[in-house]
C-alpha cells in the first residue's frame, strides 16, 4: 500500500517540518505516527512504511516503537476515540458504571469500533483529572464529572453528529484525524477556546481569597499591606 | 494552623489566565527580567538555597541536580520538562499548565539561562489535547515577545522550546524512559549510571525536571530564596499543589506549605462525604504506600510521611470512605502497572502479571489460604531488582493494603469482595445496582 503521489509529497514535507524542530531527525518519529494516524485513520502499513523509508529505519524498527504507545492504533479508529477511565479512584467513584452502561449501549468492548465507524470505546488509565472523577476523554478532551446517564446522551450525540463540548477543552471535539495532527504539532487555532480552570481546580484559590489567606511577602515587597497581612505559614515539623 | 498560599495558582481564576496579557497582569516574566541580570551561578545558588526539590515525586533537590552538571565543553546541554503526568491520582501539572502555562515557560527561560542550555523540552502526555494546543501557543507568544528565540532579553543568549507531545505510556514519566522516547524510540528506562546529567538526551548533559518545579522557579527568584525557604518545614521548604480527591466534599485543588496535614486539608475541602467516614488514602499517588485515619495528623513533608512508612511523592491525596473494598482498589491499581510495565526487567513485567491473577481470585471470593503469602512473597521480589521506580510502585498498594487490612484479603477466600462492599455504595453518581466485577 502506497500513498497517491500528491499525499506522499505532502507527508514528505511536513516530515521535514516535524525533523527540523528537533537536533537528531530520529526524535520527529513519534510526532510522525501522529501525522500518519492524521492521514489514515490509524498507523497503517503505508504509514510505517513511509516512516522507515524518511528516518532510515526498517518497518520492523518503526513497528516496534509504534506498537508500544497505546495512542497508536493498529486498525482504523472511530470518528471518536471515547475513552472512560477505569483506574482505581474514577472506577470506584463510578467509572465501572459508566464502563459497563456505555459498552453495552455501544455495544462494543475495550479497542472495538461501532459498525458506523464512529466511536471507538477504550478503558483508559489515569487521566490526571482525578478532582473531576468520574472523568471520560473524547479525542483526549476531558469530560469531566461524568455518570452513566450523561456518558450514553454523549456518545449518542457524537453518533448523531452534533457538535460536543468538553467541559475543559476547544469549543468542540474535533475529529481524530483533526487531533491527530495537532498533537503532531501542527496547531488548529483552537487553544484560545474554553475556559482556563474547572471550578474544582481553583476550589482552593476560591477559599483563600474567602479567608484573606495568602502566601507570605518577600522582604523587597514588604511595603505590600495586602500581603503583609499574612499569617505565618511555617511549620516547625 | 497552616493556611493555604495561592503562589502557582494566584490567577488560575482570572479571565484567559492562559494568555501572555494576563500574565503580564500577574508580574509575568518580570522574575526572568531579574534572573538575566544575575550571573547563571547565582540562579542555581538561589535555587540551592531556596531548598526548592523536586514535584514529580521523589523529592530531590532541584538545585543540586543543576549543580551535577559537567562544565560547559562547547557542546549542547538540555533542559527536559518532565509533563507526563500520570500517576494515578495526580492531576497538578495538567491544571497548571491549561490555565497558566506562561509559569512553565518562564521557569524554562530561567533554568536554560541558568544551566546554559539552548535547548528545553517539554515532554508532555499524549492524551491532553488541549493543554498541548495552550502550551504551543504560550510558546510561540513568549517567542514573539523576546522572551525565547534567538536573542533572549537582549542577552544575545538562544533558548528554543520545543513542545513534543508523547503517544499514551505511563513509563515515560520514569526519566530514562522519557529520554529514549523522546528520541523516537520505545520508552524503556535506561541502567543508571550515567545519569542524565552527564549523558542524558543524545548523550549530552540533562536536566530533567517536572512541571511544577520548573514552574516554581520565577516566584523564588521573584522573591528570593529566604521567602521560598521561610514556608514549609526546614527540610521540606516551600508550598506545593495538593490534590484531592474521591470521597472529599470538595476535591481539587489546594496550594500550601508542605508539611500541612490531611486534616488541615480535608478541613478546608469540607470533610470526607456526608456520612461517611475515611477509610483509607494516598499521600502522594498509586505508587505510594497507603495511609488510614490513623496517619490524619501526619505532616505531608517528605521526612514526616517516610518516617510513617510512606512517601510524599506528587501529593495525590486520593481519598477513599468506609464504603470502598481495598481489595478492589489494589487489583484496579495492579492491573494498571501489569498493563504499564514496558516489559524490560522480568520480576516486574511477570511479576505484576501473576499478581493480578491472584488479587482477582481474591476480588472474587476464590483466594487460596497461600494467596496472601504468595503476594507477600512476589511483591519481595519485585521491589528494588528492576530498572526503575514503577516495580517498586507496583508493590506498595499491595504491601500496605495487607498491612492495614489484612482481613479482607483473607475474607477473599470465601467471599466475593463486592458483596462485602456492594460497589454501587462507594459511587458518588447514580449508577444503579452493580453487579460484581466490572469487565
Amino acid at each position: 500500500m502506497t500513498y497517491p503521489a500528491v499525499v506522499e509529497a505532502r507527508l514528505r514535507a511536513e516530515a521535514a517540518e516535524i525533523i527540523a524542530r528537533y537536533p537528531v531527525a530520529r526524535s520527529a518519529l513519534l510526532p510522525m505516527l501522529h501525522l500518519i494516524q492524521s492521514e489514515d485513520g490509524y498507523v497503517s502499513p503505508g504509514g510505517i512504511a513511509l516512516c522507515a523509508d524518511i528516518f532510515g529505519l526498517t518497518t520492523a524498527e518503526v513497528s516496534a516503537v509504534a506498537t508500544f504507545y497505546t495512542q497508536y492504533k493498529r486498525h482504523p479508529n472511530g470518528r471518536y476515540t471515547v475513552g472512560v477511565c477505569t483506574n482505581t479512584l474514577c472506577a470506584i467513584m463510578g467509572g465501572d458504571a459508566v464502563w459497563d452502561r456505555v459498552s453495552e449501549h455501544l455495544g462494543i468492548g475495550h479497542d472495538e469500533t461501532t459498525a458506523d465507524a464512529a466511536i471507538t470505546l477504550e478503558r483508559i488509565e489515569c487521566n490526571a483529572a482525578c478532582d473531576y472523577a468520574p472523568v471520560v476523554m473524547v479525542n483526549w478532551e476531558f469530560f469531566d464529572d461524568q455518570s452513566p446517564e450523561s456518558a450514553v446522551e454523549l456518545v449518542d450525540r457524537l453518533r448523531a453528529g452534533e457538535a460536543v463540548a468538553p467541559t475543559r477543552g476547544a469549543a468542540e471535539v474535533v475529529g481524530f484525524r483533526e487531533m491527530s495532527r495537532v498533537l503532531a504539532g501542527f496547531p488548529d487555532g483552537r487553544a484560545g477556546e474554553g475556559i482556563g480552570a474547572g471550578p474544582k481546580t481553583v476550589v482552593g484559590l476560591k477559599l483563600a481569597r474567602e479567608r484573606g489567606w495568602v502566601a507570605p511577602a518577600a522582604a523587597a515587597r514588604s511595603t505590600d499591606s495586602e500581603v503583609t497581612s499574612a499569617p505565618p505559614t511555617r511549620k516547625d515539623a | 494552623m497552616t493556611t493555604l498560599t495561592p503562589v502557582l495558582s494566584r490567577f488560575w481564576d482570572a479571565k484567559s489566565s492562559w494568555t501572555l496579557d494576563t500574565y503580564h497582569d500577574n508580574d509575568g516574566y518580570e522574575a526572568l527580567r531579574s534572573a538575566v541580570a544575575m550571573a547563571p551561578s547565582a540562579i542555581i545558588d538561589a535555587v540551592k538555597a531556596s531548598g526548592l526539590r523536586g514535584r514529580g515525586g521523589a523529592g530531590f533537590p532541584t538545585g543540586m541536580k543543576w549543580g551535577f552538571l559537567p562544565p560547559a565543553d562547547g557542546g549542547p546541554r538540555y533542559l527536559v520538562v518532565n509533563a507526563d503526568e500520570s500517576e494515578p491520582g495526580t492531576c497538578k501539572d495538567t491544571p497548571l499548565m491549561l490555565a497558566s502555562p506562561h509559569l512553565l515557560i518562564e521557569g524554562i527561560a530561567i533554568t536554560c539561562y541558568a544551566i546554559g542550555a539552548e535547548r528545553a523540552f517539554v515532554y508532555l502526555r499524549g492524551e491532553e489535547l488541549h493543554v498541548y494546543r495552550r502550551l504551543l501557543q504560550a510558546v510561540a507568544e513568549a517567542r514573539a515577545a523576546g522572551y525565547l528565540g534567538p536573542d533572549v532579553l537582549g542577552t544575545g543568549r538562544t533558548i528554543e522550546v520545543v513542545v513534543h507531545a508523547g503517544a499514551g505510556a505511563y513509563i515515560c514519566g520514569e526519566e530514562t524512559a522519557l529520554l529514549d522516547s523522546l528520541e523516537g524510540r520505545r520508552g524503556q528506562p535506561r541502567l543508571k549510571p550515567p545519569f542524565p546529567a552527564v549523558a542524558g538526551l543524545y548523550a549530552r548533559p540533562t536536566v530533567v525536571n517536572n512541571v511544577e518545579s520548573i514552574a516554581s522557579v520565577p516566584s523564588i527568584i521573584a522573591n528570593g530564596a529566604d521567602w521560598f525557604a521561610g514556608m514549609g518545614t526546614p527540610k521540606s521548604t516551600g508550598y506545593g499543589i495538593f490534590s484531592l480527591s474521591g470521597h472529599v466534599t470538595r476535591p481539587g485543588q489546594y496550594e500550601a506549605p508542605l508539611g500541612i496535614t490531611l486534616r488541615e486539608l480535608l478541613d478546608m475541602a469540607g470533610g470526607v462525604r456526608a456520612g461517611h467516614e475515611l477509610k483509607f488514602w494516598t499521600p502522594g499517588g498509586s505508587s505510594t504506600p497507603i495511609f488510614t485515619a490513623e496517619h490524619l495528623d501526619i505532616g505531608l513533608d517528605f521526612e514526616s510521611v517516610a518516617t510513617a512508612g510512606s512517601l510524599l511523592g506528587t501529593r495525590a491525596l486520593q481519598i477513599f470512605d468506609e464504603t470502598t473494598s481495598v481489595v478492589r482498589a489494589v487489583l484496579r491499581w495492579t492491573e494498571f502497572y501489569a498493563h504499564e510495565s514496558c516489559g524490560k526487567c522480568t520480576p516486574c513485567r511477570e511479576g505484576t502479571y501473576w499478581m493480578k491473577q491472584v488479587l482477582r481470585r481474591i476480588e472474587a471470593g476464590q483466594g487460596t489460604a497461600e494467596d496472601i503469602d504468595t503476594l507477600v512473597d512476589t511483591c519481595d521480589n519485585i521491589l528494588g531488582r528492576s530498572f526503575c521506580a514503577l516495580a517498586d510502585g507496583a508493590v506498595s498498594p499491595i504491601t500496605s493494603a495487607i498491612r492495614y487490612f489484612r482481613e479482607e484479603f483473607e475474607a477473599g477466600m470465601h467471599t466475593p469482595a463486592w458483596d462485602l462492599f456492594p460497589y454501587h455504595r462507594s459511587a458518588v453518581v447514580p449508577v444503579g445496582e452493580l453487579a460484581g466485577a466490572s469487565a
